[in-house]
């Protein structure tokens, strides 16, 4: 399984990455999800703080477990740090496969155990004040629900 | 021991990097000693169902053991994605 795993402050181009997802030919699927950051009321910036080091150890224990769960092919994780802005794409997970069902799956596992496993935090700033954006319960049970799979 | 700390843990206790042999030998005993620091630490710590633990650059639970060679990271939940 061809992986690539990118905490970056740059933006990334979708269109290039499931490129490399496709160049050995083997891949009859990509599925692919692109997180961006939302308007809400009077977001400014949204900051995202990480654990550098232990952010790529932990997606590629995600990237693994998917792995051994579907036939893949390959996967891509980029995620964004630093300051970004609403509209701004934070996440790309991308995943190929000989077929589509394990492509979307697998795409849909590493999201929600990206978003409950993987060490960064949101930081937003609105008219001026600042706080940090909660976690969601209902990503736990996203997450949990794979378990029982 | 290294200790980190992220996100608002970090701006409650005021720095992100510090390095200590504390007297202990799990995660809750470190929270403990780590308390009794000051009022920053107590105001960090305050609620641990807010707090969350890696040994190692591994999450762990808070009665996970911990010894001198280990890095130790506090933080809150996780909200990437």
């Amino acid at each position: 399984m061809q992986t690539r795993i990118h905490v970056q402050h740059e933006d990334f181009d979708l269109n290039a990455e499931v490129a490399n997802l496709t160049t050995d030919g083997e891949a009859g699927a990509v599925a692919s999800f692109t997180g961006h950051v939302r308007k809400e009321g009077d977001l400014s910036t949204l900051t995202l703080e990480h654990y550098p080091h232990m952010t790529e150890a932990e997606i590629t224990r995600i990237v693994s477990e998917a792995g051994t769960r579907w036939p893949l092919t390959g996967v891509t994780v980029i995620h964004r740090v630093g300051s970004l802005k609403p509209g701004d794409r934070i996440v790309l997970v991308a995943v190929a496969s000989q077929h589509r069902h394990a492509a979307f799956q697998a795409c849909e596992y590493l999201m929600d155990y990206l978003k409950t496993h993987a060490p960064f935090w949101k930081e937003e700033a609105r008219s001026g004040t600042r706080h940090w954006v909660e976690h969601r319960h209902s990503d736990d049970d996203a997450a949990k629900r794979w378990n029982s799979k | 021991m290294i200790l980190l700390y992220f996100a608002w843990v970090r701006q409650k206790i005021g720095k992100s990097e510090e390095s200590l042999t504390p007297p202990v030998t799990d995660v809750a005993s470190l929270i403990a000693h780590l308390k009794s620091l000051g009022p920053n630490y107590a105001e960090a710590f305050a609620d641990l169902n807010r707090i969350r633990v890696a040994i190692n650059q591994r999450h762990a639970g808070l009665d996970a053991p911990v010894g001198p060679d280990d890095e130790v990271a506090f933080f809150p939940p996780v909200t990437g994605g």
